[in-house]
């Protein structure tokens, strides 16, 4: 009974669908290029009616308890693939205009999208560790497809080593809680944790180097030197691939590997996530001030948001879980919009990276200027966008818990954080354009850049049914 | 008929929506963005009416109440309602609107339907901030003001319009979200967002503080009170015409608002051991920024000195209350101070809307805000000499003018307190005459300066509606105050007895 292949066949068709993509885009010539692209929408939308359809209600262990599916792992899933797949359509044009619109890239992401969603139904460190790689190094891959632009070889360079320590930093802290369980499996990690009294320097040996690989797939502080020369130097579409969609990968394997594997050590790795929220928070906050390149300075906006969803998942209740995956969630789509508004700005031959590169685009496109104001005012935390409400979730729950101290450095730093934000407020609507090409925008991804605004804003005024559905996926 | 209708919904919503028809329409056609907003403003402004005239002036309740759910996760609720302190500001807030349309008609040409659409959703968010009876919706619009206010200054502001709208925005956003933080704690502590729980939420002493300085910090920020004031003249002289009245005439009513709402029902321990700071700062105010408002050279920089030097006899006529009672054992010269205080409020919106716009009048024509650039406007614009002459009386506290009626009841009563508070206080009567008719003398009067004042032309029928409107209300309330006084009246009396029983638990 125990192998029902059912609950995990949205994996089986994703992978199904990549192999058989692979095959198909070898045989295309590069006008029909389309089909592979249009197969990897379908695929992946595909993906998102099974997990729809096999929607758990309840917690099961399949597969000898190697892989777990609850509510959590298939709504992070299916957040997973809806992001990919916008990535996908923001991507389209600016892969074409770079001339590396390749099946390569697509298949890669959907590989990606396998990791990722085999990290988020993990329940045993091996699995982890395997959906972590098979993420990890395709996302390297990805980030050195531009061959030509030693900026991108560079960041790739840069990604794979420092990302390669830090598997090997995951990998020995793994190897360290089955020595002393003797077991890869979360539930007995867990069991044989809690009936240890007394010395546990071993587990504590142990968490220390998960949560140094924890922290350097988040990119929080001290761990994130990668995140802003990775962010500058990929191409803008990778960039917002991982940007996006493994934030939430990697939120779902802290939930795996902290909550669920050692709760019994929660004393230690609150006290942890509290140094590595506090410092994200401020690093991101601060240093992106002074960012002149957008990209990078979206890379440090990323870290200060991973300080603050760190913030809710150290109030260790479900409710603060609930706030932080509703937090990463937010982080995702906001994510996908800002990156989606550099590609809109960018056209072939010219990358709108720098701050500068908005100015004026109030003059040049006053919806665009609308959709990244709203971006912009979301990312800030200014109410009633639904960033407010992301950030408000997790400071109640902060604030419920006795972390008061905590929650006033959290919106004291928000408030510096504002700043950069409304630079670019200032840039697009306060100053004059500096160049006047017309902005042009396919009509796919008009309707879903402008889609990715509103819905920020509308689910700002109606936040409700997103946070139930966190809370319910928890609960 | 109107009082079935969900009025303050109405006056929520109908500004919002407007402004986003504002903007679709676009300025394919000049005339049609001002078209639109002027009708939208002016439905609003009628709707409002009946607020006053369906109101209630016997109780101190919420009136026209108005609670659905809204997110149901966190117990925030859409409510609205409102009692004698909000009605005369959302009237207040409504007519400003009309006359700042009005007066950006001809001077915004640039992207005129966003100009229009900014100020429409101002007042509809303003509208709510007033309104909201919900903690959490309170603070969803009070920071949404924000947004179109940031836009304002910085798209239509003068030369260092960037600098002033950021210091602006940073300024609020800091001081808002420490009352942020205070409301989070006071949900735990009632598990409900609702206001008017939190006014009979026991707290013990300790967190009171906490609480009282959190809100202070909020509310300070905004009405300013020194020396938390130091935004508010960069934004005024770098925030086009309209912008300075919505800031002046409403968005530094929002802080005493605040103090009336929030500092005074819910930590009334705290407001009592604390009313020191708060009078301390309010005459220092009053003393110390009418003298730098003497030293200005910028028309626009005096005023906003003005402001925050009228807004410190709001601020004082909330908090000396505890001071007559402990003096008196009577509330009776505390409630005439609190009267003082809101028609104080209600006066200082006409009036610095009425000389911001006087400013801004003289700058459409000469591009200049500087005192020295002008002299002798007399000999050239004659009709708006009057008026400019007019409004410079009221807000010196001429008797007959709004202006006089707060000052007067905040320091007659303030005598009761203290005779040197209230000796401080009417300081403002030398200093504030000095600096209003010093900049009138120099700028109104004497011999034409300069070639560009004798070709300065008079002030055309729009500009004389605008002015004229805004006379009348000074006039009225300055001779007839009674309608204010009566709509506050119960919510006063309310206020008072809810202060003057303590809320630390007794054990």
């Amino acid at each position: 009974m125990s192998f029902n292949l059912l609950p995990i066949a949205p994996e089986i068709f994703l992978l199904t669908m990549a192999c058989i993509i692979l095959l198909v885009d070898a045989y295309l010539s590069d006008e029909s290029r389309d089909l592979s692209y249009q197969l990897v929408q379908g695929s992946l939308i595909g993906t998102m009616s099974l997990l729809w359809l096999t929607f758990p209600t309840q917690k099961t262990f399949i597969l000898n308890s190697l892989v777990v599916i609850d509510p959590m792992g298939a709504l992070l899933k299916l957040f997973i693939v809806a992001a990919v797949f916008v990535v996908f359509v923001y991507s389209r044009n600016y892969l074409k205009a770079r001339n590396f619109f390749k099946g390569e890239y697509f298949v890669l992401g959907l590989f990606a999208t396998l990791g990722m969603m085999t990290m988020v139904s993990a329940h045993n460190l091996l699995i982890i560790y395997l959906g972590l790689e098979l993420l990890s190094l395709s996302l390297y891959a990805m980030v050195a497809m531009h061959r030509d632009s030693s900026q991108a070889t560079e960041a790739a360079m840069k990604y794979f080593i420092l990302g390669a320590i830090a598997s090997g930093m995951l990998l020995y802290g793994m190897s360290i809680l089955y020595g002393v369980t003797g077991s890869l499996d979360l539930g007995i990690i867990a069991q044989k944790t809690a009936q240890v009294d007394g010395n546990k320097t071993f587990f504590a040996f142990g968490l220390v180097f998960l949560m140094v690989g924890l922290a350097f797939k988040f990119g929080a502080v001290p761990f994130h030197m990668w995140v802003p020369d990775v962010y500058q130097g990929a191409p803008t579409s990778v960039t917002m691939f991982i940007s996006t969609a493994p934030k939430l990968a990697a939120f779902a394997m802290l939930m795996r590997l902290l909550i669920e594997g050692l709760p019994a050590m929660q004393a230690e790795w609150q006290q942890m996530l509290v140094i590595l929220s506090v410092l994200s928070m401020a690093v991101g906050n601060i240093i992106a001030i002074v960012q002149s390149n957008i990209k990078r300075m979206l890379a440090y906006s990323t870290i200060s948001h991973v300080g603050f969803l760190l913030l809710g998942v150290l109030t260790a209740t479900q409710t603060g879980y609930a706030a932080a995956m509703f937090y990463t969630i937010v982080y995702a789509l906001m994510g996908l919009g800002g990156f989606g508004m550099i590609i809109l700005l960018s056209r072939a031959g010219f990358e709108a990276e720098n701050v500068v590169d908005f100015k004026g685009l109030n003059e040049r496109s006053p919806w665009y200027a609308f959709i990244m104001l709203i971006l912009m005012l979301s990312m800030a935390g200014v109410p009633p966008m639904l960033g407010f409400w992301a950030k408000l979730a997790v400071l109640m729950e902060a604030v419920h818990t006795g972390y008061m101290w905590l929650a006033l450095i959290g919106v004291i730093l928000s408030v510096i954080g504002a700043y950069y934000y409304l630079r670019i407020i200032w840039m697009m609507y306060f100053e004059k354009p500096l160049d006047d090409a017309p902005i042009v925008a396919s009509g796919d991804m008009h309707v879903a850049l402008s889609a990715n605004g509103l819905i920020i804003l509308g689910l700002g005024m109606f936040p409700q049914a997103l946070m139930v559905a966190c809370v319910g996926a928890l609960g | 008929m109107l009082a079935e209708l969900p009025l303050l919904s109405l006056l929520l919503w109908m500004p919002l929506l407007g402004g986003a028809w504002v903007i679709a329409v676009g300025d394919k056609n000049p005339a049609s963005p001002r078209i639109i907003a002027l009708v939208v403003s002016l439905v609003v402004f009628l709707l409002s009416l009946p607020l006053y005239f369906s109101f209630d002036i016997t109780t101190a309740n919420m009136q026209f109440v108005e609670r659905y759910e809204w997110i149901p996760m966190f117990h925030i609720y859409y409510h609205l309602g409102i009692d004698g302190f909000s009605m005369p500001l959302i009237i207040l807030t409504t007519f400003s609107t009309v006359l700042v349309i009005l007066a950006g008609w001809e001077v915004i040409q640039f992207k005129t339907s966003q100009y229009m659409a900014a100020f429409l959703i101002m007042e509809g968010l303003m509208i709510g901030v007033f309104s909201a009876l919900d903690a959490m919706f309170f603070y969803v619009l009070w920071e949404a003001m924000l947004i179109p206010m940031f836009l304002i200054i910085g798209v239509w502001g003068g030369q260092r319009r960037v600098y002033a709208t950021i210091k602006f925005f940073l300024y609020t956003f800091l001081g808002s979200v420490f009352m942020l933080i205070a409301l989070l704690y006071l949900y735990f502590q009632s598990n409900s967002f609702a206001i008017l729980d939190y006014h009979k939420l026991p707290l013990g002493l300790t967190a009171q503080i906490w609480i009282f300085l959190a809100f202070l910090f909020a509310f300070a920020v905004k009405v300013p009170m020194f020396p938390v004031h130091t935004w508010l003249p960069d934004a005024h002289v770098e925030a086009p015409t309209g912008g300075s009245v919505i800031l002046a005439a409403i968005m530094l009513k929002l802080g005493g608002y605040g103090f009336l709402r929030f500092s005074l029902p819910i930590t009334p321990d705290a407001s009592r051991q604390l009313d020191w700071l708060i009078i301390g700062l309010s005459l220092i105010a009053i003393v110390y920024i009418s003298l730098v408002a003497l030293m200005q050279k910028d028309m626009k920089k005096l005023i906003a000195y003005s402001s925050i030097s009228h807004m410190g006899f709001a601020t004082l006529g909330f908090f000396i209350a505890f001071d007559i009672f402990a003096k008196t054992g009577s509330w009776d010269g505390g409630a005439m101070a609190m009267q003082g205080g809101m028609m104080q409020m209600i006066s200082h919106g006409f009036i610095s809307g009425a000389l911001f716009l006087c400013v801004g009048v003289l700058y459409d024509r000469m591009h200049s805000r500087q005192i020295a650039d002008y002299g002798g406007v007399a000999n050239t614009m004659p009709r708006f000499a009057m008026f400019a002459v007019f409004f410079a009386m009221a807000n010196s506290g001429l008797p007959g003018t709004s202006g006089f009626v707060g000052e007067f009841l905040v320091i007659l009563s303030s005598f009761k307190a203290n005779f040197w508070i209230a000796f401080t206080a009417a300081t403002i009567l030398i200093f504030g005459a000095a600096y209003t008719l010093w900049m009138v003398k120099r700028v109104i009067y004497g011999a034409v300066a300069n070639s560009h004042v004798a070709e300065l032309t008079d002030i055309n029928a729009r500009e004389t509606l605008i002015l004229t409107l805004l006379a009348i209300m000074v006039l009225w309330f300055g001779i007839y105050p009674a309608p204010v006084f009566d709509a506050m009246n119960s919510s006063v009396m309310n206020l008072l007895q809810h202060i003057a029983v303590s809320k630390l638990p007794t054990m």
